[in-house]
């Protein structure tokens, strides 16, 4: 396979795109999945909670608006193929692009330069980029806005691999328990479990770009996804935690190798704005 | 039920809320999250006045997006509450009638929601989009240099909210799913 130059320019022009219509159109299996709880909803509030997320997507479609005030930090990944050669630096192109989309698009800037001492940067960069590199020369990017209200109910316990299934299960349900209304329910769980401390959450991140409508490959983690699924909607919390059947739109697990000691499990808390939009360049 | 009400808040107008209860909102909403609280503390803790008047007012939790030339506000929903919890009591025992965001509350704040016959709303958390749609007007009165945490005085008619917490103890977090799992049981 030949070389293929890729202009760093046309990175930050996808990446500028990308903020925008991520923010503003909830990707269709989202979407579908809320439409379906709202259709399924049987208690009262929680069917009428349902309904208003449903007419604020319309709101927000007709009025440029983006679906929620917290536009969030710009995850940006970049699924890049080895035979491809870039002519500028990536890390530049997209933080380029993160600052035109967030200014243009009229989108909150969120990203405090420093944890402590707390000073704005002013342009919503810089970007939370992941890099990974694939065969071939293509270039796959997406963008995926994480707020803040879900994400800090996010968490990772490293169990005993003699916990098992069961410690798994009761972890995820102990998060979502201790979350309530915080992250703005109907949440979507992305799930990691295996890998090392620091891939067990980069795989939970992984696991919320994946569609709600495509199951786990492996059937044990695809059953696993369904029996957490229900588990989380019988807690009864429902919609904004006002009550209801609706408490969780979707879990999606990420698996991985990990030590013959360890069972990590980390849970990225996503609320029923689970953005993400991508686009090959 | 469902309840107007106009700010300034008075406790007399919020005795008969209860948790789970509709309101429609419309008068003067201050904006503080938190930075803006914790400038507020400093003002406090030093004796300075603060950017508004606390006595009978309504604060949203909430950081807007920029707003698009013709427009008063961008998308504005709730803000996650909890984080303003230390901050609160305080505020309430000096008048600050009416909380909006969403998320549980310490058992401080419902304490002293109770003790000040004060009370605590949700705006729906993720629709900022059809929050903005009643808020008519926006001004920045405090810390810009706080961008999308600055102090705002939004004017605000009809906003659509639900009691979460009264004065009276009343908690929608707890009686609300409690209702919905009781019910499922008997007939859904």
């Amino acid at each position: 396979m030949s070389v293929r130059e890729l202009d760093t320019a046309l990175i930050a022009d996808t990446v500028e795109a990308l903020c925008v219509e991520a923010n503003t159109t909830l990707p269709a299996d989202v979407k579908a999945a809320l439409d379906h709880a709202q259709a399924a909803e049987p208690w009262p509030l929680a069917k009428e909670t349902l309904g208003l997320l449903q007419k604020n997507l319309c709101v927000a479609a007709e009025k440029e608006l983006p679906i929620c005030q917290d536009t969030g930090m710009a995850c940006v990944f970049v699924e890049l193929g080895q035979e491809v050669h870039l002519n500028g630096s990536l890390e530049d192109a997209v933080n380029e692009g993160v600052r035109r989309g967030y200014e243009k698009g009229y989108l909150r800037k969120s990203i405090t330069a420093d944890p402590l001492q707390r000073v704005n940067t002013g342009d919503n960069t810089p970007a939370f980029l992941t890099v990974h590199l694939v065969q071939g020369n293509g270039c796959r990017i997406t963008v995926a806005p994480k707020g803040a209200g879900s994400e800090n109910m996010s968490r990772l316990a490293m169990l005993k691999p003699a916990d098992g299934v069961q410690g798994v299960k009761d972890f995820v349900l102990e998060t979502v328990r201790q979350a309530g209304a915080n992250p703005c329910p109907p949440i979507v769980l992305g799930i990691g479990i295996g890998g090392s401390f620091d891939k067990c959450a980069a795989l939970a991140k992984r696991a919320l770009l994946r569609p709600l409508d495509v199951p786990n490959a492996d059937p044990y983690y695809a059953a696993l996804e369904k029996e957490l699924l229900d588990a989380i909607n019988a807690t009864g919390f429902g919609p904004q935690g006002f009550g209801g059947a609706t408490t969780c739109l979707g879990v999606c697990i990420e698996q991985a190798p990990t030590h013959v000691a360890c069972l990590p499990v980390a849970v990225n808390m996503s609320c029923h704005v689970t953005r993400r939009a991508w686009r090959e360049v | 039920m469902q309840y107007r009400l106009q700010t300034p808040l008075t406790p007399q107008a919020l005795e008969p809320l209860r948790a789970g209860d509709t309101v429609l909102l419309s008068g003067v909403v201050y904006t503080a999250r938190d930075a803006a609280h914790a400038r507020m503390a400093q003002l406090l803790d030093e004796g300075k006045p603060l950017p508004f008047p606390l006595s009978g007012a309504a604060v949203y939790y909430v950081g807007p997006t920029p707003e698009r030339p013709g427009c008063a506000i961008g998308a504005a929903g709730p803000t996650t509450s909890g984080r303003m919890d230390a901050f609160t009591p305080r505020l309430l025992d000096m008048g600050l009638a009416c909380m909006i965001g969403k998320g549980k509350r310490s058992d401080a704040v419902k304490a002293s929601v109770v003790k000040n016959g004060a009370v605590y709303l949700a705006a729906i958390g993720g629709a900022g989009a059809l929050m903005a749609g009643s808020v008519k007007s926006c001004e920045v009165i405090a810390w810009p240099d706080l961008g999308c945490e600055a102090v705002r005085r939004l004017e605000v008619e009809e906003m659509p909210l639900t009691v979460l917490l009264d004065a009276h103890g009343g908690d929608l977090y707890e009686s609300g799913p409690a209702a919905y799992l009781a019910a499922g049981r008997d007939a859904l």
